[in-house]
């Protein structure tokens, strides 16, 4: 069954999934509800824009740079405003109005207002955008979409030339907390086989309300995503690819409470994938389930912009739940994710949809339930680059007992024909990967995925038997929790907990301060930008056309 | 087989006394004859005998990847070892709840954290959620106990304002993340915090991660450490035993 497979990346000969056969109204059911379900909120939110909304559109605009004590300008910006009350309108108007008056570009305006030369708020009291303001927005917002896009076409004109691994990529982390260090780690890893190279956050990072500015050397559990550490891991992989002659992926996280500001930045550096989950932030982090489905919203117009691929976080579901018991809420997410992600205008190529390989290993069957649970969701997203992520919650300080449970999840992944394999390391339940744990999960994964490349293509699932019920019980589970949170609505869903056993209010959560009720003047030329865009790209569709 | 002398106990491979030992790393010298001289020369100075490199591996930016088994000649006396071990007996749930029925006239409090930049809740919701970890149910299913979960990246100072307001009988900290030592130094500081607040001497204060152990926790100015695969009875257990009758 290779048509269920994506072409984001070659296909070895044979690889795919065994067909599964599953009750098609289920499967229609559960997709009209997700989209039910990510209507009804989107529409809800529609009125709404953020903080980090706002910094994002001064990204776009060219406003890079923080003040001495660090402090970023598109944050000094904007709160300038928001302090005032001024900013319901949109950064935009006031920032562009400022621009026409004083003649100032984009950062010099920046830098005046950080630098108390300039008060934006006797700008923001105006609330027509006149036509040279108007004119000095959408020039900017322009520049900002053709910025992404030469880098989308760049990493295009990269992978036609140096080519790229095949399916399932093997994806590893680098961690190190020094993005020096980590320059090292990821071109040895890429040197051992990975495709894809993922640059962990420091552990506090999702919850600052800035993005740290400069390469940074300090980290805990990872290392600060900031534009400087992106470039200088783009242009290290760009230049150990070239070599090697296969074009090696970077991946960072847009999420936290700068999901849409992170997005940009990637855009602008060419990075390949980007963890980008609508619910992850509210679940695992706490984060305003306001905030955070504003911004997810325009991040992933911004990753759709940048023809990159968004990696979803329902493998964390399993880290707290139990992943037998709950693996129908990975299917119901998946399902809710998808649907926001295509209203964004992310083709099917760029869903990275994530879900895990969780069950206790020792369990009877175990394989088997696992084997169940990826074939049916590789049979629910045909076309779809799936993310598939190693087993954590049961790795243990043995290694070589993790190196086997890893080397079974390696082979689960080929056999059902996944796109991107988070590659496990045996030293997961220890610390960070050393340089050499990575060789080992490439090794391992490289002698599996060879081994049993067309297994998938080949094998047949016994009708009738304990897989194929197992899938088909998985589903109509999911079906049920999709009506009760199509009824309920996404946030009461969530505030119930039917996600990961976490429950989260409307009102709780870190970054509500953060949200704001756009007036009827609001006007944010990016925005119209980036949708003309993905008109002309096909990815959204033209005005007066329906949604598909 | 001859006997062991337990004052001379050398490592074992196949054959008593035969010292063997392996390990694995890597070194940034390039690939070839000199890197895996580099590594024999290693374990040499690391009191080892007659290494033998069995695998070498090009990591390529000129580090090599190295398996090494070797010889230890060295001894420990195991009748003189001496360990920090928790005093308190292992009880089941029942056995727990009766005993807390007996001595406590009220149900403890429990006030559970995973601090500082800590995002990995996966620790203390094993201990506290009802679920629990492995089949042994979490502190919130015990009757004797009343829990309460602050989640994830709680600072110090946080954490001791909800202690005003909870009044705990207990603080259970969770810290996974463990770069450059950073649970050392946060751990450290909550309890100079705790006792600049005057609270330390009436709660018990333990702390639970991968990378603790009791002794660390004791070092720390923690009443208990608890290490990776801990289950939440054997928290359950040591609580029960150690506070005092209230």
């Amino acid at each position: 069954m290779s048509e269920l497979v994506a072409t984001f990346a070659p296909i070895p000969p044979g690889f795919g999934c065994p067909p599964l056969d599953l009750d098609s109204a289920s499967v229609a059911r559960a997709r009209s509800l997700a989209q039910q379900i990510a209507v009804e909120v989107q529409e809800r939110l529609a009125g709404q824009s953020t903080l980090a909304i706002e910094r994002t559109v001064l990204r776009l605009f060219g406003v890079t740079g923080a003040t001495a004590d660090g402090e970023p300008l598109a944050n000094r910006v904007v709160m300038a405003l928001h302090t005032a009350g001024l900013l319901t309108g949109g950064v935009a108007r006031p920032f562009c109005r400022a621009m026409a008056l004083t003649g100032l570009d984009a950062q010099a305006l920046a830098e005046a207002v950080a630098a108390d030369r300039v008060d934006l708020r006797a700008h923001a009291d105006c609330l027509d955008v006149v036509p040279e303001v108007r004119a000095i927005g959408e020039t900017l917002a322009q520049a900002g979409v053709a910025r992404i896009l030469a880098r989308r076409h760049e990493r295009e004109a990269l992978i036609g030339k140096l080519g790229q691994g095949v399916q399932p990529l093997k994806y590893v982390i680098v961690a190190s907390g020094n993005i020096h260090e980590d320059v090292i780690q990821a071109r040895v890893a890429a040197r051992q086989g990975a495709d894809v190279i993922a640059v962990i956050r420091s552990t506090g990072q999702s919850l600052l309300d800035y993005v740290p500015e400069g390469v940074t050397t300090e980290g805990f559990g990872g290392t600060f995503a900031t534009q400087a550490n992106f470039a200088l891991m783009r242009a290290a992989l760009d230049e150990v690819g070239a070599e090697l002659g296969r074009y090696i992926r970077l991946c960072n996280y847009a999420s936290g409470l700068c999901m849409p500001e992170i997005a940009a930045m990637g855009a602008l550096e060419r990075l390949d994938m980007m963890l980008n989950d609508a619910l992850y932030g509210i679940l695992f982090r706490d984060i305003n389930m306001q905030r955070t489905l504003c911004d997810q919203r325009v991040s992933r117009r911004i990753s759709a912009l940048a023809g990159l691929i968004i990696n979803t976080g329902e493998d964390n579901y399993l880290t707290t739940a139990d992943a037998v018991d709950a693996a129908h809420t990975v299917v119901a997410s998946t399902l809710i994710n998808e649907a926001l992600a295509r209203q964004a205008g992310l083709r099917t190529d760029q869903l990275g949809l994530g879900h895990a390989m969780e069950i206790d290993p020792m369990r009877p069957d175990a394989l088997l339930l696992e084997i169940a649970h990826a074939a049916l969701i590789r049979h629910l997203f045909p076309g779809a680059p799936l993310k598939y992520m190693p087993p954590t919650k049961h790795m243990t300080g043995n290694i070589w007992r993790g190196h086997v449970q890893d080397a079974l999840f390696n082979f689960v992944g080929v056999l059902t024909g996944q796109g991107i394999q988070l590659l496990g390391m045996m030293t997961e339940a220890m610390h960070t990967p050393h340089i050499h744990d990575r060789y080992l999960a490439l090794e391992s994964a490289q002698l599996v995925f060879g081994g049993a490349m067309s297994l998938g293509t080949e094998l047949r699932v016994e009708p009738g038997g304990k897989l194929e019920a197992r899938a088909r019980h998985v589903l109509a589970e999911a079906v049920v929790l999709l009506e009760e949170m199509a009824r309920e609505g996404l946030m009461a869903g969530l505030a119930r907990g039917h996600f990961a056993e976490i429950a989260r209010s409307p009102t709780g959560g870190r970054g509500l301060d953060g949200v704001f009720v756009k007036d009827a003047n609001y006007w944010d030329p990016t925005a119209d930008a980036i949708t003309a865009a993905l008109q002309a790209l096909g990815q959204l569709p033209a005005r007066g056309e329906a949604q598909p | 087989m001859s006997a062991i002398d337990p004052k001379h106990v050398r490592a074992y491979g196949d054959t008593l006394n035969d010292g063997q030992m392996m390990l694995s790393f890597s070194l940034p010298v390039p690939f070839g004859e000199e890197a895996k001289e580099a590594a024999r020369q290693l374990c040499r100075q690391m009191g080892l005998e007659a290494p033998q490199v069995y695998h070498a591996h090009d990591l390529g930016e000129g580090f090599t990847y190295l398996v090494v088994y070797a010889r230890s000649p060295h001894t420990v006396d195991t009748t003189q070892l001496r360990v920090t071990k928790m005093a308190t007996a292992q009880l089941g749930k029942d056995a727990i709840e009766a005993l807390a029925a007996q001595k406590f006239t009220r149900r403890l409090r429990v006030l559970g954290a995973c601090t500082g930049d800590d995002a990995h809740t996966v620790g203390i919701d094993a201990i506290l959620n009802v679920k629990g970890y492995n089949g042994d149910k979490g502190l919130e299913a015990y009757h004797c106990l009343s829990v309460k979960n602050l989640g994830a990246q709680v600072t110090n100072e946080r954490l001791l304002e909800e202690a005003r307001a909870f009044q705990p009988d207990v603080i259970l900290v969770s810290q996974i993340v463990t770069q450059k030592d950073c649970h050392r130094s946060n751990l450290a500081a909550l309890i100079d915090l705790a006792e600049a607040d005057g609270v330390r001497q009436d709660v018990l204060f333990i702390c639970g991660g991968p990378r603790l152990s009791h002794q660390v926790a004791l070092e720390l100015g923690f009443d208990a450490g608890f290490g990776a695969g801990t289950l939440p009875s054997q928290v359950a257990s040591f609580l029960v035993q150690q506070l005092p009758p209230r």
